[in-house]
C-alpha cells in the first residue's frame, strides 16, 4: 500500500495525500511486486491464512516488459485477449464520445472509466453468462462483455424516449436485466451487501450462479462494506467482493480514508480468502476472478479482492481534479495504462501490430459514432423528445394507487 | 454589507463560528483540502488548520456518530452530508441517538451538532441528488429543522443553527447556491442584483423560529421554504392576486404566530414544497392552520408539492411545483 503520510502536530491524526497540485509526484518507477512472486493456491482447499501474502502483496501476471509470467498466468488464447482489448478500446472511445455529448449539453452528466477499463471487462469475461453483476458506477464495461447494444446504453445516458429506465435515473446508472447487470444506485456501497443476498438466493435455489460486486476505496468506509464481509463470512455464499482501490474518492485520497493496512487484508479478519491484484493487468484480473468463481461455484464461499488501480480521470463531469492533485500523477504512477499494457503484451507475443490496432480503433470509432447518431434520433437532453411525463407515476408501485393516479391527472400530461 | 452568493454567505457564517468558538469543528466528505463539492468550506482548512476542518471517510453513519460523540464531549461539530439524499445511512444515528440524547439522559447529556446538507431538485440530479427530505426530520422530536432560501438568511440561520445547543438539520437549496430559481430552467439569474444577495460581512444571526414575510398581501397567504420561495414569487406574479408570501425558514419549531396572523387576515392559504405530498410538512401546517383559523378560512387550504413518486431525472420540470401550478392554486382559493 502507498506509504501513508500524516500530520501529527494536530491533536488527532489527519491523513495527508502524498502529492497535491504543484508537487512533483514520485512513486518510484516500477512496482516492487513482480509476476511470479505469489503462488496460486488450490481454490478447493485454500484458507484465508493461505492468502496472507496475497493480501499484503500484489498479484501480477504482466511483467514490465509486457510478458505473461508466473502461476497466475491464465493462459488465454490470443483470440480472447484481442476480444478483451477490443472491449477496453470500445469503452474508452465510448466514454470520450459521451463526455463530448455532456459538454455540448446532450447529456446532463457523465462518469468515465478512464484508467480502470480492465477491471469490469476482464472480471466479467472470467465469469459465466448466468453470473450476476452488481456494479458501482465505474463498471459499465461489463455490459460490452455481455453484448449490450451501444444505442441502448446511450439512450439511457441521454434519458430519452428509448431509455429503458424512462429518464428516471442520472446517466451511467445503467440497468440491464437481460445481461444480469443489476440497477445501479447513486448511494455508494449499498450494492455490496445486497450482492451477498443475491448469492444466498442462488445458493438457496441451487442455481449455478455467482454474484460479483464492486465498490471503491472510499466507499469501503460505509457500513455496507462491512455488512457484506461479515454476512459473506457467516453464510459463505458464492459471492466475489471487490474493493476497487483507485486511490481517490472525489478529492479524498486513500490516506485520508483509512488508517489501516491494505483493503485486501481486511478480508483475512473475516476469514475470507483475500487477494490484492494489479488492477491494470488484464491477465491478473482475469485469473484471480476465475479462481474466485471456481471456488464459489464449488461451494467453498466468498472471495475478497482488492483491485489496485488509479482513477486516471475526473470523478465525474462535475469534478475538477486539478484543484486537489497534480495533473501528471497518473503518468507518474507505476501501474501504467491498462489498455496500453494489454496491447503491448499482444504485440510482444506477435498477435498484434499497429496496423491492426489502428484499424480496430477506426472500426470502433465509426460504430460508436453511428450508435450515437442513432440514439440521438430518439431525443437528446438539449432538445428532447423526452419520455412522457406520465412515466413519473408508473412503476412506483406494481399498480398505480388512487392518490398517485389523482396526481397524474392533476399534472394532465 | 457585501454581495455574496449563498456559497459565500454560508462560508462566511462558518468562518465566523470557527473564529469565535474554538470548539467548532467542521468535517465531512471532501470538505477539507478541496473545500467541498459545492465549495462551501473552501479556504477554511487553510485558515483554521486541518484538525478543525477535515475530510472524513466516506460514511455518513460514521460522520453522524462521530459528530454526536464530539458534541457530547464539549465540541460543537458542523458536519456536512454531501447531498441530503445521502443522509439515510446516518438516519439511525440522527433519529434514535442524536435527537433523543438530551431526553434519554434526563438532560445530563446533549449534543449541539449541526448537519448542513444540500437538498432539493433542479440540477438534473435524478433520484439521488434531488430529494428534499425535511419531513423525515420534522417528524423526529428533538431535532430543529432549518431550510434557508437566499444568501442573507443562509448566513443568519446557519449562525443560529451552529449556536443552538440542540441538534439542527440545516437544508441548503442547492439550486439556489448561485442564484434564485424562479421555476424557469432557462432563466438563471445570479444573486448579484437580488436584495438578499446583500449580506452583512460581520457576525450575523437570524433567530430560529422566525418566519420571514417576503411580501405582504391581503388576498391569499402563500407559505414556502427553500427554492420554492422564489418559484412562489413568480407564481404569485403570474396569478395577479395580492398575496402574502411567507418564507418559513425554520420548520421545527415553526413560526405559527406569523402564519396564523396572516391567514386570519387573508382567509386563504397555499402551501408549497417540493417534497412529496403525502406526510409532507405541508400536511402538518395545513392541519395546524385549520385548528387555529377554521372560522377565518374562506376556501380549502391548497397544497402544491412534488408528486408522491421518486424524483425523476429527465422530466424534473414536470415534477417540481411550477409557477403555473402555484398560480392556479392561488386562483382556486379565490373562487366563491
Amino acid at each position: 500500500m502507498t506509504e501513508r503520510s500524516t500530520v501529527t502536530t494536530t491533536p488527532y491524526t489527519i491523513g495527508v495525500a502524498p502529492f497535491r497540485p504543484g508537487d512533483e509526484p514520485s512513486f518510484g518507477e516500477k512496482f516492487t511486486e513482480q509476476p511470479g512472486d505469489l503462488t496460486r493456491p488450490d481454490p478447493a482447499t485454500c484458507t484465508a491464512e493461505d492468502t496472507a501474502d496475497h493480501a499484503k502483496g500484489l498479484i501480477r501476471v504482466l511483467t514490465d516488459e509486457g510478458e505473461a509470467k508466473g502461476e497466475w498466468d491464465p493462459g488465454l488464447s490470443a483470440e480472447t485477449l484481442i476480444q478483451g482489448l477490443e472491449y477496453m478500446m470500445r469503452l474508452r472511445i465510448f466514454d470520450d464520445r459521451m463526455i463530448k455529448m455532456q459538454r455540448t449539453g446532450k447529456l446532463s452528466f457523465y462518469m468515465r472509466s478512464f484508467g480502470e477499463e480492465a477491471i469490469a471487462i476482464a472480471q466479467t469475461m472470467a465469469l459465466e453468462e448466468q453470473d450476476w453483476l452488481f456494479p458501482s458506477y465505474r463498471q459499465p464495461g461489463a455490459q460490452f462483455v455481455r453484448g449490450r447494444d451501444m444505442v441502448s446504453m446511450i439512450c439511457h445516458c441521454i434519458g430519452n424516449t428509448e431509455d429503458n429506465v424512462r429518464g428516471r435515473q442520472m446517466p451511467v446508472h445503467y440497468t440491464w436485466k437481460e445481461g444480469r447487470f443489476i440497477s445501479i444506485s447513486s448511494p455508494v456501497g449499498t450494492q455490496f451487501s445486497q450482492a451477498v443476498g443475491v448469492a444466498m438466493a442462488s445458493a438457496y435455489k441451487g442455481d449455478d450462479e455467482v454474484c460479483i460486486s464492486w465498490l471503491g476505496d472510499g466507499t469501503s468506509a460505509q457500513g455496507d462494506y462491512h455488512y457484506a464481509l461479515n454476512f459473506a463470512s457467516t453464510f459463505k455464499p458464492p459471492v466475489i467482493l471487490n474493493v476497487v482501490n483507485n486511490q481517490w474518492a472525489i478529492s479524498t485520497h486513500v490516506s485520508l480514508a483509512t488508517g489501516g493496512r491494505t483493503f485486501a487484508e481486511r478480508g483475512l479478519a473475516y476469514d475470507i480468502p483475500s487477494f490484492r491484484v494489479d488492477g491494470n493487468d488484464f491477465l491478473a484480473l482475469y485469473s484471480v476472478t476465475k479462481w474466485a468463481r471456481e471456488r464459489a461455484a464449488a461451494g467453498h464461499g466468498p472471495t475478497h479482492i482488492e483491485v489496485y488501480t488509479y482513477r486516471a480521470g475526473a470523478h465525474s463531469s462535475s469534478d475538477d481534479p486539478s484543484a486537489y492533485r497534480p495533473g501528471n500523477e497518473f503518468e507518474c504512477w507505476p501501474g501504467g495504462d491498462p489498455v496500453e499494457r494489454l496491447r503491448e503484451h499482444l504485440m510482444k507475443i506477435g498477435e498484434w501490430d499497429e496496423k491492426k490496432d489502428n484499424a480496430l480503433a477506426e472500426k470502433i470509432d465509426s460504430e460508436v459514432m453511428a450508435a450515437y447518431k442513432e440514439a440521438c434520433e430518439f431525443g437528446d437532453l438539449a432538445s428532447g423528445p423526452y419520455p412522457p411525463a406520465s412515466t413519473i407515476f408508473t412503476e412506483v408501485y406494481e399498480t398505480v394507487p388512487w392518490h398517485v393516479q389523482e396526481q397524474r391527472e392533476e399534472l394532465g400530461k | 454589507m457585501a454581495k455574496m452568493n449563498m456559497i459565500a454567505a454560508l462560508n462566511s457564517a462558518l468562518a465566523h463560528q470557527l473564529e469565535r468558538d474554538p470548539n467548532v469543528v467542521i468535517f465531512g466528505e471532501d470538505v477539507g483540502y478541496f473545500g467541498g463539492v459545492f465549495r462551501v468550506t473552501a479556504g477554511l482548512q487553510d485558515k483554521f488548520g486541518p484538525h478543525r476542518v477535515f475530510d472524513s471517510p466516506l460514511a455518513e453513519g460514521g460522520i453522524a456518530a462521530i459528530a454526536m460523540g464530539m458534541g457530547l464531549n464539549g465540541l460543537r461539530p458542523v458536519a456536512e452530508i454531501q447531498f441530503a439524499d445521502y443522509i439515510f445511512p446516518a438516519y439511525d444515528q440522527i433519529v434514535n441517538e442524536i435527537a433523543k440524547l438530551r431526553h434519554r439522559s434526563g438532560g445530563e447529556f446533549s449534543t449541539p451538532v449541526t448537519f448542513r446538507t444540500p437538498a432539493g431538485g433542479g440540477i438534473k440530479g435524478g433520484h439521488h441528488h434531488s430529494q428534499s427530505p425535511e419531513a423525515q426530520f420534522t417528524h423526529t422530536p428533538g431535532l430543529k429543522v432549518v431550510y434557508c432560501s437566499n444568501p442573507r438568511n443562509a448566513k443568519g440561520l446557519l449562525t443560529s443553527a451552529i449556536e443552538s445547543n440542540d441538534p439542527v438539520i440545516f437544508f441548503e437549496p442547492k439550486r439556489c447556491y448561485r442564484g434564485p430559481f424562479y421555476g424557469d430552467p432557462h432563466n438563471v439569474p445570479t444573486w448579484n442584483n437580488h436584495p438578499d444577495g446583500e449580506v452583512p460581512e460581520e457576525y450575523f444571526a437570524i433567530p430560529l423560529e422566525e418566519a420571514n414575510i417576503v411580501m405582504e398581501g391581503s388576498a391569499c397567504t402563500v407559505i414556502a421554504w427553500g427554492a420554492m420561495v422564489h418559484v412562489c414569487e413568480q407564481g404569485i406574479k403570474d396569478s395577479g392576486i395580492d398575496c402574502e408570501l411567507i418564507d418559513l425558514q425554520t420548520l421545527v419549531p415553526w413560526d405559527r404566530d406569523t402564519v396564523v396572523n396572516s391567514v386570519k387576515k387573508t382567509g386563504r392559504v397555499v402551501i408549497v414544497h417540493e417534497a412529496p405530498k403525502t406526510s409532507g410538512f405541508g400536511a402538518e401546517m395545513s392541519a395546524s392552520i385549520q385548528e387555529r383559523c377554521f372560522y377565518h378560512l374562506e376556501a380549502p387550504i391548497e397544497r402544491v408539492t412534488g408528486w408522491d413518486t421518486p424524483f425523476p431525472h429527465t422530466t424534473e420540470w414536470d415534477y417540481l411545483p411550477s409557477p403555473s401550478r402555484i398560480a392556479e392554486a392561488i386562483q382556486r382559493t379565490q373562487e366563491e
